[in-house]
């Protein structure tokens, strides 16, 4: 309440506190204006990935995926014969060992720790919003952290599905899932890749916040670049989860 | 909440004493000439740097156009110059790849570096501030690093001519299979990559502009500016923003999906088990039709974007020249919107040859149809402007006039290609060429014309020789029409586009369709002759034309209230506005104009709630 007292009063009408101040005070800042505006543009950028794959998948033929043969293999001359065992699929099916590589287990659980990013982003702003100046600076330098931390799962999972298993044919003739291999690899490689990429952008300016908080750069009068960063970073975390239910869920 | 709301307030209150958000706040001015006139935050340099780099570049894309009309005249014949210095090995005859390699840089250089640029980014950097009753940009960094983007696109598109196959032939499209595939012509082995790269950095460059435009209209208008007293410039490229903001990162993320498809090897547009030229097959299971959908559901509101911000130029000079209100303000600020927004459910009619769903198709011929009731609401109100008042015959009025008459041609064949089962008949024939360059020349080079001779003063303190600008009208009119009403005729007799020899087809082989052809290519050489007309009126102005006056054209917007050129804070005091821009010959008033910084006096009487 104390800043409150330095804050030049608005002149205001005999009315009350509803009345509006007749200054002409913008609503926003510039920066909180341009940033909604990016995350518009950054939502017709994934618009157009997950629409691609919304639309791939649909057109994907339902021999499109076997577990006998690589993906988009041509079965038309195959099928009369009615081979044993043959399963066809227009996409590789979620737990299904045959046809998909990914594993959910590990994602949901890196899902869960993007998640508790957002929560301690909330914490830390609202900890500057209060001027705790050493626990916004806490929980800013825990939102970066466990950020890297969800990009070390991503980067791992990238180096088990490219390099280091060996996958059956229904996923990849190679026996490696690179994004070559199959138009559900080139979506998965896109989509994940362009998000963790922009995970990446949001760690390295969540690491600036953190190292400027520690010497006491934000507090109740200054919390616009965290409020900034954190409409960035929570509007990556809802990708995400769109981008976990699509590609591997559903 | 009353304390929150007191944390808002005071955020934003410090945020302007210390960074000069506010109005009162002026920035020392960089010494350095690195920063002062390279690397400058300045709007105006930055604007005058797009106009720079624009310009070069449509000379760069116009004698691509030249080449491509001597082939279309005279096909194979050795061409003056390229012929000596790239084919003496090969009997100096133009490979035919060559001729798809023209074309296709010829519409991305003239779409991508020339009209986009020129109009939002020079024109849009260098009036919304000064229109607005700003200093800057609400992000002056942002838009430097915006301008410094395009570097890159330009050094992307020369690259692509000098890396092995040479640069992209796959039209200004980019349709896959052939852009998708290295081994489908030789110039989508390296050069594709490279325009694809060009043309992401030249998206990034508008994208980082739209925000930048979009936040300072919203954030830095000078008192008394309400939404509804902005000139008609500033809502043009304040609509264009919105379009570039939305419509843009779709292109984006169709162009990283193609860039990946040729670099990662990924499936987005490639048919499975594609086989090019018997090279080995691609795995695939992508879809080539899906490029179309995502490129024009850019590439459609692009054009808007190539024509939005000079109907706002144009309103503006229209009404300046004619000394009369524009009739109908608002009415205009709502069809740009309209326009604008029907542009984002029109793409389809691009795709009506793809073997699209007949009642999709209906559709969108129907959404197509009704961007013609917006254009004529536009047409008609500049009609309105004109009809009646003291037209003065300047270079920038003549150009905005030629803008007008020119963008109905080119409207009305609009409408026949909207229409389904006649676009199926005229597709990819000139009858589409014709149209296109009525819009993109007729319109938008005409309104660049018109903007150029209308703030050259006001960009550069001098004013441009009004005699040179009035022969550069005519004969660039003249020439115009020469070059572009003929391929109507010809387009409808069946000459079809991106064809390098039609000659090969009997039907086009008559005299009646080579001489138009001879006939279009020699107005064409007369057209792109004039532009020396120009270019020589622009350099001389530039160093030894007239100093001009503050406000030489009696204007009523706000840049024509402080210097030409406008000192680098732009304004010694920020204006307090009165009235929307268009006040001319009112009652009462001594002399015919009635800038926005006067408050009208009571004897005018209200102003028309709809109407202005």
């Amino acid at each position: 309440m104390a800043d409150a007292a330095t804050f030049p009063a608005h002149p205001t009408t005999a009315h009350g506190s509803m009345a509006r101040p007749t200054v002409q005070a913008p609503p926003l800042t510039p920066g909180k204006v341009a940033i909604w505006l990016f995350l518009a543009t950054e939502i017709m950028f994934f618009t157009g990935l997950i629409g691609t794959y919304i639309v791939l998948r649909a057109g994907s033929p339902p021999t499109g995926y076997s577990n006998l043969y690589p993906p988009a293999t041509d079965l038309t001359y195959v099928l009369p014969t009615k081979p044993e065992g043959l399963k066809t699929y227009a996409w590789p099916k979620p737990y299904d060992d045959s046809t998909n590589p990914l594993s959910i287990d590990l994602t949901a659980v890196n899902t869960f720790i993007l998640i508790c990013s957002s929560v301690t982003m909330v914490l830390g702003l609202s900890a500057f919003q209060r001027d705790q100046k050493r626990k916004g600076a806490l929980y800013t330098t825990a939102t970066a952290l466990i950020g890297a931390v969800f990009l070390g799962v991503q980067v791992f999972e990238y180096r088990q599905l490219m390099f280091v298993h060996h996958y059956p044919i229904g996923v990849s003739a190679s026996g490696h899932f690179t994004p070559d291999v199959s138009l559900f690899a080139s979506c998965f490689f896109t989509m994940t890749g362009f998000h963790g990429a922009h995970v990446a952008g949001g760690v390295i300016a969540m690491s600036l916040l953190a190292i400027r908080s520690w010497f006491g750069a934000y507090s109740s009068t200054n919390y616009n670049s965290v409020e900034i960063v954190g409409l960035y970073w929570h509007f990556v975390d809802l990708v995400w989860i769109i981008l976990f239910t699509v590609v591997y869920l559903i | 909440m009353s304390h929150e709301h007191a944390d808002a307030g005071h955020t934003s209150g410090t945020e302007a004493a210390h960074h000069g958000h506010g109005h009162d706040h002026i920035h020392p001015r960089p010494w350095n000439p690195l920063f002062r006139y390279v690397f400058s935050t300045d709007h105006k340099i930055i604007a005058i740097q797009f106009l720079f780099s624009g310009l070069i570049f449509f000379v760069v894309g116009g004698l691509m156009a030249m080449a491509i009309r001597w082939q279309l005249a005279w096909p194979w014949s050795p061409m003056p110059v390229l012929s000596k210095a790239l084919w003496s090995s090969q009997g100096y005859r133009m490979p035919p790849e060559f001729y798809n390699k023209l074309f296709t840089m010829h519409g991305s250089v003239m779409i991508f570096l020339v009209v986009i640029p020129i109009l939002a980014g020079a024109f849009g950097n260098f009036t919304i501030p000064l229109m607005i009753g700003a200093r800057d940009m609400a992000f002056p960094r942002l838009n430097m690093i915006s301008y410094w983007c395009m570097p890159f696109a330009f050094v992307a598109m020369l690259n692509s001519f000098i890396v092995e196959g040479g640069t992209a032939e796959a039209g200004w499209t980019s349709y896959p299979t052939l852009a998708n595939s290295p081994w489908s012509t030789p110039g989508s082995f390296n050069g594709q990559t490279w325009w694809l790269i060009g043309v992401l950095f030249a998206g990034v460059s508008s994208l980082l502009g739209s925000i930048n435009y979009l936040t300072t209209i919203l954030m830095l208008r000078a008192p008394g500016m309400k939404m509804f007293r902005l000139p008609m410039t500033v809502w043009g490229m304040f609509i264009t923003s919105i379009l570039q903001a939305f419509a843009l990162p779709v292109l984006t993320s169709a162009l990283v999906m193609q860039l990946l498809d040729r670099t990662a090897g990924t499936n987005f547009f490639t048919p499975a088990g594609l086989s090019v030229a018997n090279g080995p097959a691609a795995i695939g299971g992508g879809q080539p039709l899906l490029w179309q959908h995502l490129f024009w559901f850019y590439s459609h509101p692009a054009v808007y974007i190539m024509i939005l911000p000079a109907m706002g130029m144009m309103s503006d000079i229209i009404s300046t020249f004619s000394r009369k209100p524009l009739f109908g303000y608002k009415p205009m600020v709502i069809a740009i919107g309209a326009i604008a927004g029907l542009g984002f459910i029109v793409w389809g009619h691009h795709m009506f040859q793809s073997g699209m769903n007949p009642a999709l198709g209906a559709t969108f011929m129907l959404s197509t149809m009704l961007i013609a009731l917006p254009s004529a609401i536009k047409v008609f109100n500049w009609l309105g402007t004109m009809w009646g008042g003291r037209i003065q015959f300047t270079s920038a009025m003549l150009n905005a006039m030629g803008f007008v008459s020119m963008f109905i041609i080119g409207g009305l064949s609009g409408i026949f290609l909207a229409a389904t089962p006649v676009d199926m008949h005229v597709h990819d024939t000139y009858f589409i060429v014709a149209h296109i360059h009525y819009v993109l020349f007729g319109g938008s080079t005409f309104a660049i014309f018109a903007a150029i001779y209308y703030w050259f003063p006001k960009m550069f303190g001098r004013m441009m020789d009004e005699r040179l600008g009035k022969v550069h009208f005519a004969l660039t009119f003249l020439t115009f029409n020469g070059t572009f009403f003929l391929m109507h005729i010809v387009g409808l007799h069946g000459m079809l586009r991106r064809t390098a020899d039609p000659t090969i087809y009997p039907l086009l082989n008559g005299p009646g369709v080579v001489g138009m052809n001879q006939f279009m290519t020699l107005s064409a050489f007369g057209l792109g002759l004039t532009q020396i007309l120009f270019a020589a009126n622009f350099l001389y102005s530039l160093v030894l034309g007239p100093k001009a006056a503050d406000n030489p054209w009696k204007a009523n917007t706000l840049e024509w209230g402080t210097t030409s050129p406008p000192p680098y804070y732009n304004f010694q005091t920020i204006p307090t506005v009165y009235h929307p821009a268009y006040e001319f010959s009112v009652p009462g008033v001594v002399g015919d104009f009635l800038p926005q910084t006067e408050p009208r006096p009571p004897i005018a009487g209200p102003m028309d709630p709809i109407m202005a």
